[in-house]
């Protein structure tokens, strides 16, 4: 496959295109998240920061990025 | 005494009265305060500041990938200067509620997580059997689980069995002001308990925090009180002298109320 070939994912609730061969960790940086700052969980499983380099982004996947709001 | 001196707002020395203790950690607040709906960010930093407060409630959600608004709370609020207490606000079920708790345990700031499971949107009342589940599980898995629930001793019970390290009846629905709607039961519930009990939700003023307080719970958690107030901040200093209030007259041991008027001066010793 090339490098360029789009995947769709649903992230955050929404279909999008992206380029294959991301990992958490640089479709994090492409859409300019601050990994620190964000808690990311791929088809249900929440994953360690440490993962954010080794998980790939496959064809399907449901990402969910969440960080802390206000709330009471 | 000058009318500028801030000191009318009282501070609590260990003589008076020792530390809200939840899980082995301390709090020299009793006063746990909300984040959301604030007007501004500033006012909201002010107004927890001014509250006193060291633990404060967030929530968990998705990050709003389009930017249309800047949510996020922790440019705003320091974990290193507040405890972080995430909530699972929002959630129907158990499996949800456990789902976000787990997230938020993720973000790396500690165990703790404010477990709240709606049962009905028009009254936001807990979903109690819900609520028991999650709990239960989520003190499984090691997360030190403080529970918001009704003002009903059995499940408060239960919530304990099953390894809360707090209990957090409501004193009224929240955001709703309302105030404690049931002093007894809020009073039963404390009695029963060994694990703290924290009232959560419904207090409208320094009045009700006061009373609340009075009812010898542990400690009082608030957040619209004070974000709806026309002055958040001033709003946040009464807060916390009331609940610093209520708490030494529960410790004090209130005089007995009765029905006859009783005359403060001696009767002796009057004029003829």
């Amino acid at each position: 496959m090339s490098s360029t070939e789009q995947i769709q994912v649903r992230l955050n609730g929404k279909d999008r295109d992206i380029t294959f061969g991301h990992t958490v960790q640089s479709l994090l940086e492409a859409i300019e998240i601050n990994p620190l700052a964000v808690v990311v969980e791929v088809n249900r499983e929440i994953l360690n920061r440490d993962q954010y380099s080794d998980v790939g982004i496959h064809k399907g996947d449901t990402i969910e990025v969440v960080h802390f709001v206000g709330g009471g | 005494m000058t009318t500028t001196d801030p000191g009318m707002t009282a501070e609590v020395t260990k003589e008076l009265d020792g530390p809200l203790e939840i899980a082995e950690v301390k709090f020299a607040s009793r006063l746990i305060v909300g984040t959301g709906k604030y007007t501004t960010n500033q006012i909201m930093i002010d107004a927890i500041r001014a509250s006193g407060a060291e633990m404060v409630t967030v929530a968990v959600r998705r990050v709003d990938l389009d930017r249309t608004k800047e949510e996020a709370i922790l440019h705003h609020l320091n974990p290193e200067e507040f405890f972080l207490l995430a909530n699972t606000a929002g959630c129907h079920t158990a499996d949800g509620a456990i789902r976000y708790a787990r997230l938020a345990r993720a973000a790396g700031f500690n165990e703790f997580v404010k477990l709240e499971v709606i049962g009905d949107d028009e009254t936001l009342l807990p979903d109690v059997q819900a609520t028991i589940e999650a709990a239960q599980i989520l003190a499984e898995e090691g997360f030190k689980v403080m529970a918001y629930t009704n003002d009903d001793l059995i499940t408060a019970l239960r919530l304990e069995d099953v390894g809360c390290v707090a209990v957090m009846p409501l004193a009224s629905p929240i955001g709703s002001g309302l105030g404690v709607v049931n002093p007894y039961f809020i009073r039963e519930i404390k009695r029963r308990l060994e694990v703290p009990v924290i009232v959560d939700a419904g207090v409208g003023t320094a009045s009700d925090a006061c009373l609340t307080m009075e009812q010898g719970v542990d400690g009082v958690l608030m957040n619209t009180a004070l974000a709806a107030a026309e002055d958040p901040v001033r709003m946040a200093h009464a807060m916390k002298a009331a609940t610093i209030a209520g708490r030494l007259a529960f410790l004090a041991g209130r005089m007995k109320s009765r029905e006859i008027a009783v005359p403060s001066s001696p009767k002796v010793g009057m004029l003829d």
